[in-house]
């Protein structure tokens, strides 16, 4: 009796969180794409003319904009988290591990408001007094995310090395391999698809960040032609806009998510792909 | 047709969204005490403290109504005085949407738009066609305003806000440049422009501080006499929006609000007075 009311009660939570995220799905793409097949793919999609007050919503550029300010983010942090997590796993001892590894993932509980003020307060002026531009920009942004997503990163890829058994690295090291050695073409080998996972974590956690990406990006709807110019994504445009958007224009912001979900949904799915390929590989 | 049909869909889900708050909020509060009759005020976030104020002071005369304030922006206010779940909707427009045909609009107050650079900017004075200039990315350098070799930051509102539209309408001709940065509140306005040296943008008057400084326009200085006067060419009215003609307490409420005493209150507090 008690087995059968437990395994029901576990069943209607997890059903819960399924159910929510198929309702957002829902109501998203139900507000959004009417106005999608009424203003046609060629005018919403391939057009950058945003310009809601004249009935243009070309969202183009924020595309592109968003998916160079994510690759931007994955360009600082997932080298700097990876590099840092094999630090931490192999040259680390153990004892100090134990200390350092909570204290970052700590990082990942600073709300995203407190990065967004460093960057506009200190580096943006710091991008425009030594680069040129106007300081709030894809590269302030990139940097920004890249230091964001690197507590998701590290954490994940330290968790990948660590389940890498140590008769492993024992057997390189007995074959006559150096540290770097075993680490690089052994214990980083073993570990790949864990690490993959972590960086697509962290890639995912930089394409849905808003606030921060509103806050240093500077959210000019252009392309961007250099990492100094100032970038619009999709999530800061919907976040931006939707306080005074009314008819029309508002359905055109549910539509930019539509949009922001298909293009997660895109890059999940290549990344699935890739981490398949890799373990398939091995 | 089906365009029609979704439209009205999605007014709908707005208005069923939107009465279930009030309606909460009202269940919320009948448990203490039980006025007579009771009004709701949504709309601008920039005339949400007046209206505030205001409905403190007129609940010293009349105990027995009670007035609900919310902000939200002005297209919340329309949107909510059209459907008839505020009795009062505020906007701070220098022109109604199409949207609000069929709304009557009272003029409460009136509000300056100050042109605002960097407390570093030596420049004092700007003129109405190079602000046009400015924010279509056609001037780009403030060495043509007499001032160092910079490219000027431009920074503007987001697409729907009221200060944006009335800035644009009163200009006229501006298409924005693209490369504006763009930032969805006066606060943040305000804080890109002490960041940016070189920056420049546009402000409520009453949010003009010691952090910012605010050019003359054409010669003119964005002042309260000024605005008032009708010399300083960047002012707007802040409407309060009602279904029909206002009637009954409603009608009694705007009217105190345009009243001498009040319309002292708002000058006191930063807005202007309508008239």
């Amino acid at each position: 009796m008690v087995e059968r009311i437990v395994k029901w009660l576990l069943a209607i939570t997890a059903f819960s969180a399924l159910a929510s995220l198929l309702l957002i799905a829902l109501f998203v793409f139900k507000e959004g794409l009417p106005f999608i097949l009424k203003t046609g793919l060629s005018d919403f999609l391939f057009s950058s003319h945003w310009d809601p007050s004249h009935g243009k919503f070309g969202i183009l550029a924020m595309i592109v904009s968003s998916l160079a300010v994510t690759a931007g983010a994955l360009l600082v942090g997932a080298p700097l988290g990876i590099c840092g997590a094999i630090f931490l796993n192999e040259f680390m001892p153990v004892s100090v591990m134990r200390i350092i590894k909570p204290a970052i993932e700590l990082l990942a509980g600073i709300p995203s408001v407190v990065f967004g003020f460093i960057g506009v307060t200190v580096l943006a002026p710091f991008i425009q007094h030594n680069f040129g531009g106007a300081g709030l920009s894809l590269l302030a942004a990139s940097l920004i995310l890249g230091i964001m997503i690197l507590p998701t990163v590290i954490s994940i890829s330290v968790d990948a090395l660590a389940a890498v058994p140590n008769s492993y690295r024992d057997g390189a090291l007995a074959l006559g391999a150096t540290k770097w050695q075993s680490v690089h073409m052994v214990t980083l080998k073993a570990a790949r698809s864990g690490i993959l996972a972590g960086v697509i974590l962290g890639m995912g956690r930089a394409i849905g960040e808003t606030m921060a990406v509103i806050m240093v990006a500077g959210n000019s709807v252009q392309f961007p032609r250099s990492p100094l110019d100032s970038v619009r994504t999709l999530t800061s445009n919907i976040a931006l806009e939707m306080n005074s958007a009314i008819g029309v224009h508002r359905q055109a912001l549910f539509a930019t998510g539509v949009v922001l979900f298909v293009v997660i949904m895109i890059l999940n799915a290549i990344a699935g792909v890739a981490i398949r390929r890799k373990i398939r590989g091995k | 047709m089906a365009m029609e049909m979704t439209a009205g869909y999605i007014e709908t889900a707005i208005k069923r969204g939107l009465q279930a708050i009030v309606a909460a909020l009202i269940a919320f509060t009948s448990g203490c005490g039980r006025p007579k009759a009771s009004i709701t005020m949504a709309g601008s976030t920039a005339f949400e403290p007046f209206a505030v104020a205001l409905s403190k002071e007129y609940k010293k005369i009349r105990p027995d109504v009670r007035i609900t304030v919310q902000g939200g922006g002005s297209s919340l206010g329309i949107m909510t005085a059209m459907y008839g779940i505020a009795q009062i909707g505020m906007a701070d427009l220098v022109k109604l949407p199409q949207e609000a045909v069929g709304l009557t609009a009272t003029v409460v107050a009136r509000d300056g738009i100050a042109m605002v650079v960097n407390v570093a900017n030596p420049v004092t004075d700007i003129t109405e066609a190079q602000v046009r200039d400015i924010f279509n990315g056609k001037l780009t350098n403030w060495r043509e305003l007499g001032w160092e070799d910079h490219s000027i930051t431009v920074v503007s509102r987001e697409a729907g806000s009221g200060t944006r539209s009335s800035f644009e309408k009163l200009i006229g001709g501006i298409v924005l440049v693209k490369s504006a940065l763009v930032q969805d509140s006066n606060g943040s306005i305000r804080e890109t422009v002490i960041n940016d040296k070189y920056s420049i943008s546009y402000l409520s008057h009453g949010l003009i501080n010691q952090e910012v400084r605010s050019l003359s326009l054409d010669g003119c200085e964005c002042t309260a006499e000024n605005i008032i006067g009708g010399k300083y060419k960047l002012s707007r009215p802040v409407f309060l929006l009602t279904k029909g003609e206002p009637a009954g307490i409603v009608k009694d409420f705007i009217d105190y609000m345009l009243s001498h005493e009040s319309q002292e209150i708002i000058h006191k507090k930063g807005l202007l007075p309508a008239k």
